[in-house]
């Protein structure tokens, strides 16, 4: 069951005291937060028992992998282009440059590829399922499907991680890829790195590990990104302004754990 | 059928509900009447515990679903209908489809027993023509009345009606309380009704409650509701022009 029901409580007088109310109103909303979503992880092998439900499944894979693509294009292409120019400059002044391919593919498969894909999906996916959820939510939609006994949770939230956790991924290489080939124009273009020798040099750092933890990274982020933005939504109250509110918090939570997450799963896979 | 034992609900450091007691009798049709604003819906919601009791419980039958678990609380909510004011459909479904939503997921009829149990319902609500249509694309009134299809679609044995006349014209409203009164008679359904529509409730409710400051402080049947000195009645009733004599003639 969803609760919809406002909290209400005595603000307390000293700052201390409201600092203490405040850290517990935090922590209640974080276990809510992960209770909902591991509610959906655990729903999503029902979803594809049912055609009807995998239809749906597909429709969120379509709206999160080929909808973002443009987006996630432009982005991986331009991230690998600027890590190769910033990388670039630095190099030459030792006349290292043929070595930007290896800065590129190290710094995309670890962290920029996922970070970035992750970025792009809490502004484009994550923000839109905060609104979506949270106007059906002050449209009284969920309260009817609570009604009806249908699983707000099983119905709207597990397709949508469901999704996340099998695109993500897939983004995240594939911006992987686009950066490596955006360094690989600038090194052409602008740092006269001939093309074989850019790729010869990325793709003998490139490690599998490297790849693992960084797909790894991407299906986390993913799985935050859609329970934040699904509990913004289903919790939404005041209507219109809530939404936006709604929205607003699904995004900042989302890149904040993004960093957060991504700093703790790096620093459990790579010894210092 | 429905029973509320002591019910207090505190909402924005006010009692909304303030020990309210009473009960609905199976196959009844329930009114409650009463100014904005003073926790019908409230109410309403409290018997498929859309909203918990502060204190208090809520019996549907032998069934306190106000402390049931999860797999109870499905199973009782299974024998509802709701429809919400809005019409609460789905945005992103045809009206058919959000009509044969609760037949596609909670029953295991074949795809054309459920065309046939939604034209039927469409054809109820007299919006057979627009099936296909999205949400969007028809008025309020029509999404109440897809919202209406929608609440009685699986032939619930209690059904919650929260305003399902609000917003309609005097003719479409008429039809829905005929409706609501239609599936009481037919099928023996156990309504609940939030109204502010006093004249449909007069029609329609075997009983009628007065809600005011989380209180019923008048629940009797049409004819007595109507003939009562007490003062909120009084003065909601004289709002809007009903007399003992005026309800005589529409009955």
């Amino acid at each position: 069951m969803i609760t919809r029901e406002p909290f209400y409580s005595d603000v307390p007088d000293s700052l201390a005291a409201r600092g203490w109310r405040a850290v517990l109103l935090a922590l209640g909303e974080v276990g809510r937060a992960t209770s909902m979503t591991a509610h959906a992880l655990a729903a999503c092998p029902l979803v594809i028992s049912r055609r009807r439900w995998r239809q749906e499944l597909v429709r969120q894979m379509y709206i999160v992998g080929i909808k973002s693509l443009p987006l996630i294009s432009v982005v991986g292409l331009f991230t690998g282009m600027i890590l190769a120019l910033q990388v670039g400059l630095e190099l030459r002044r030792y006349n290292q440059e043929v070595y930007i391919g290896s800065a590129v593919m190290v710094s995309l498969l670890r962290e920029m590829g996922p970070f970035m894909s992750g970025i792009v999906l809490a502004a484009c996916v994550g923000s839109s399922m905060a609104a979506q959820i949270g106007t059906m939510t002050v449209n009284d939609e969920i309260a009817a499907l609570e009604t009806m006994s249908i699983s707000p949770i099983r119905f709207l939230m597990a397709p949508r991680i469901g999704a996340m956790v099998l695109m993500t991924p897939l983004l995240s290489f594939y911006t992987c890829v686009l950066g490596v080939i955006g360094g690989g124009v600038v090194g052409v273009t602008q740092l006269n790195v001939p093309w074989d020798q850019y790729i010869s040099m990325a793709m003998d750092i490139a490690r599998m590990r490297d790849l693992y933890v960084g797909l790894l990274k991407a299906l986390v982020f993913g799985v935050v990104v859609t329970g934040v933005s699904c509990y913004e939504g289903f919790t939404t109250t005041q209507g219109a302004v809530g939404v936006g509110r709604a929205t607003r918090r699904s995004v900042i939570t989302s890149i904040l754990l993004i960093l957060i997450l991504g700093y703790i799963v790096t620093r459990l896979f790579y010894d210092l | 059928m429905i029973r509320f034992e002591h019910v207090t609900k505190r909402l924005g450091g006010r009692n909304v509900l303030d020990d309210l007691s009473f009960e609905i009798k199976k196959g009844e049709v329930f009114v409650i009447v009463g100014p904005s604003g003073t926790g019908k819906s409230v109410t309403l919601k409290h018997m498929v515990r859309l909203l918990t009791p502060t204190s208090g419980s809520v019996w549907i039958e032998n069934t306190e679903i106000s402390a049931s678990d999860s797999d109870e609380l499905n199973r009782v909510r299974e024998r509802f209908g709701y429809l919400f004011q809005g019409g609460a459909l789905l945005g992103w479904m045809s009206v058919a489809d959000n009509i044969a939503l609760p037949l596609r997921e909670k029953t295991r009829l074949s795809e054309a027993e459920i065309a046939d149990r939604v034209a039927e319902a469409l054809r109820m609500v007299g919006l057979e023509n627009d099936g296909d249509k999205m949400p969007s694309e028809i008025s309020g009134g029509m999404q109440k009345r897809a919202g209406f299809a929608r609440a009685i679609v699986r032939r619930p044995e209690i059904v919650l009606y929260d305003e399902p006349t609000s917003g309609l014209d005097p003719i479409t409203a008429r039809t829905i309380d005929r409706l609501i009164h239609k599936l009481n008679a037919d099928l023996g359904i156990t309504s609940v009704v939030v109204s502010h529509d006093l004249q449909g409730a007069l029609l329609i409710a075997d009983r009628i409650a007065m809600l005011t400051g989380g209180r019923f402080v008048e629940v009797s049947e049409p004819k007595a509701f109507v003939a009562t000195a007490q003062p909120d009645v009084r003065g909601f009733l004289d709002a809007q022009f009903i007399s003992k004599k005026g309800l005589e003639g529409m009955m």
